[in-house]
This record gives C-alpha cells, sequence and structure tokens, in this order.
C-alpha cells in the first residue's frame, strides 16, 4: 500500500522539478488536478454526464484529502450541483454547506441556493 | 491634473529601475474585495468555445491570488434559470443586483478579444487574447483593469515567472498531454497574465493569499 503511494509522489516530483526547473518551487493554495478542466466539460456539455463528473471529483477530494491539500473555492459548490441533477438533493444539500464552511464568503449565495431547493414558499416568506 | 502629473512623476523617480508606469490602486486598496463574481465572458471571437473557456479557466488565477471565487457554473446556472444566456446581456446587469444575489465584493468583466488556432502551411499559432475589468459591487467602483494575451508562438523563455505561473504551466504541460483544445490550454495561460498574482499592474494579492497586504 506504501509502495505505490510513493513512487507516485516521487513521480510528482520529478515532474515538477523538471518543470520548474531551477526556479522556486511553488506551493499552490488548493489541489487543483482536472477541476477547471471538468468545469469546462460541465458549460458545454460535453460527452461526459454528471455521474461520471461525480466520479472524478471524487476520486480528486479523495486524493487531496490524502495529501493534506485544499480543495478550491467553488469545487464542493460544484459537486452539490451536480447531485442535484442526478436527483439526489440531500447530498447536493451537503455539498452546499461544506462550501459554506469551507469558505464562508459563499454564505449568501449558498443561502440564496439552498433557500431555492427548499421550494418557492421558503424564498416566498424571505421576502 | 497637476496632482496626477506630480504623482506620476514622484513615482516615476522612485521606481526608476522598477515599473515604467504605476498602476493606480487607490480604489482597489480602499475597497479590498475578499471575494469575486466572474460574469460569463462577451466573446468578439468567432470561436464559440471561446466564452467558456476562458470562464472555466477563471477560478484558479483568482483564488491562487487570494479571492474566494464564486462557484462559476452555479452562477452561469442561476442566471440561466433566470433567463439570462447572454453574456453581454448578463454583464449589463446591475451592480446592486448582483451583491444581493450573490454576496460578493467585487465582479469580473472578462472580454475575450481572440480566441482559436490559425492552421497555416508551415506552423499553426494559437491566440487567446482578453481584457478584463473587476468592479466593486458595493461601491461601484472600477478596481483594475487590464488585458493579456497568451500565444503559442512565444518563445518558453521564463516570461512566466511566480509561483502561479509555474503551476500554470504545470497544468498547461498535464493539459496538452491529454487534450487537443489548444485554446482551452491558451486561456489558462492568458488568464494567468490578466488576473493572477503578481503580475506587473496586475491584480492585488486577496485576503486568503500569505502575501496579501505586502504588494
Amino acid at each position: 500500500m506504501r509502495r505505490p503511494f510513493t513512487a507516485m509522489r516521487l513521480g510528482v516530483l520529478i515532474a515538477a522539478a523538471g518543470l520548474v526547473g531551477c526556479a522556486q518551487q511553488p506551493k499552490p493554495l488548493y489541489h487543483w488536478e482536472a477541476y477547471q478542466r471538468q468545469v469546462y466539460e460541465h458549460l458545454k456539455g460535453g460527452s461526459s454526464g454528471p455521474e461520471e463528473q461525480i466520479r472524478v471529483l471524487l476520486a480528486q477530494a479523495e486524493k487531496a484529502r490524502s495529501l493534506g491539500s485544499a480543495l478550491p473555492p467553488g469545487f464542493r459548490a460544484h459537486l452539490g450541483m451536480l447531485y442535484v441533477q442526478t436527483g439526489r438533493i440531500d447530498e447536493g444539500r451537503q455539498h452546499f454547506e461544506a462550501e459554506k464552511s469551507a469558505f464562508p464568503e459563499s454564505t449568501d449565495y449558498m443561502n440564496f441556493l439552498l433557500a431555492k431547493m427548499n421550494g418557492p414558499s421558503t424564498s416566498a416568506s424571505a421576502r | 491634473m497637476l496632482r496626477l502629473a506630480a504623482s506620476t512623476s514622484l513615482a516615476a523617480m522612485l521606481g526608476a529601475c522598477a515599473t515604467p508606469t504605476p498602476y493606480d490602486y487607490t480604489a482597489f486598496k480602499q475597497n479590498r474585495p475578499v471575494s469575486m463574481l466572474v460574469l460569463p465572458p462577451v466573446n468578439d471571437s468567432p470561436d464559440v468555445k471561446a466564452s467558456r473557456a476562458v470562464l472555466a479557466q477563471s477560478t484558479l488565477p483568482l483564488a491562487e491570488a487570494g479571492y474566494y471565487v464564486l462557484p462559476v457554473t452555479l452562477v452561469d446556472e442561476t442566471f440561466r434559470q433566470n433567463g439570462l444566456t447572454e453574456a453581454a446581456e448578463i454583464q449589463q446587469v446591475s451592480a446592486a443586483k448582483l451583491r444581493e444575489i450573490f454576496g460578493a465584493d467585487a465582479a469580473v468583466y472578462i472580454r475575450v478579444k481572440k480566441y482559436g488556432t490559425t492552421y497555416m502551411v508551415i506552423a499553426s499559432e494559437t491566440v487567446v487574447s482578453v481584457e478584463g475589468r473587476i468592479v466593486d459591487l458595493r461601491t461601484g467602483q472600477l478596481l483594475w483593469q487590464g488585458s493579456a494575451q497568451a500565444s503559442s508562438a512565444e518563445n518558453d523563455g521564463g516570461n512566466q515567472a511566480g509561483l502561479v505561473g509555474l503551476l500554470v504551466k504545470a497544468l498547461v504541460t498535464q493539459i496538452v498531454g491529454t487534450a487537443t483544445d489548444a485554446g482551452f490550454t491558451y486561456a489558462a495561460v492568458a488568464n494567468q497574465r490578466l488576473l493572477g498574482a503578481p503580475m506587473r499592474n496586475g491584480v492585488l494579492y486577496g485576503p486568503r493569499s500569505p502575501h496579501y497586504l505586502k504588494d
């Protein structure tokens, strides 16, 4: 179990060293991987459906967790939206809440989305 | 006018061997946004993929600069559900309305000037050219504006310095290995130059960056 992980990490390091050359090793704030490519796929309605996109993003989230890296802003909310699109409303809601916890800056917008999910009566009473 | 001239010459003296034209960050520093709402980009290029590609590549540079960036797919969906599908229309929505719905401190207005690959006999060239404005949604003030371009014809000669620049380069290399959508790839570079930090006359670092308030 240890060996493939170490080998993979070594591979990443070598790749990074090759790209960076003699410059300083960048330490990004977030674990991006294929997130923006997934966003693009979604925006252009690419060949992969929401189920496949969820699978890719969950794998990325797992990898970020194992590396101790933070997920980018919007990642959890985007995942939540994919869950909603596949009819898994509760999982969608949980991910909107997770976005809010990770990034309190998203609170207003996440609350707006959550209120809409609770139906028109809630948003009417909010007025 | 006189004051502007005076401050310009003073800055020129102070920054003799640094940047030639210092950007006026007064409004940016007064407002200090925390969160950014990237609106769907207006597309002047003939390629219909341009707006979505540039939008998809807009989160990384701003987030790595230290800002919270609202999830672009959900934002796009919210506009759609409100009958707004055209970027030009969306970019006309009032600051007050955007603030009310999204709660963001600032909005990012992007225009794609060029996007795509020109195929020639010997070589082909991919160019992505973008312009951007950041407007504070609380005060309506223009905080920053600029433009940037990326082209496959450039020499890869260290003009992408900076931590995030290197990160983007790594991502670009990764993407090139897996896909053939060259415009999408160069949109990452153009956006990094437009919205990333640190860039000459570029966007200032945001609160989630360790460099915040140090630029």
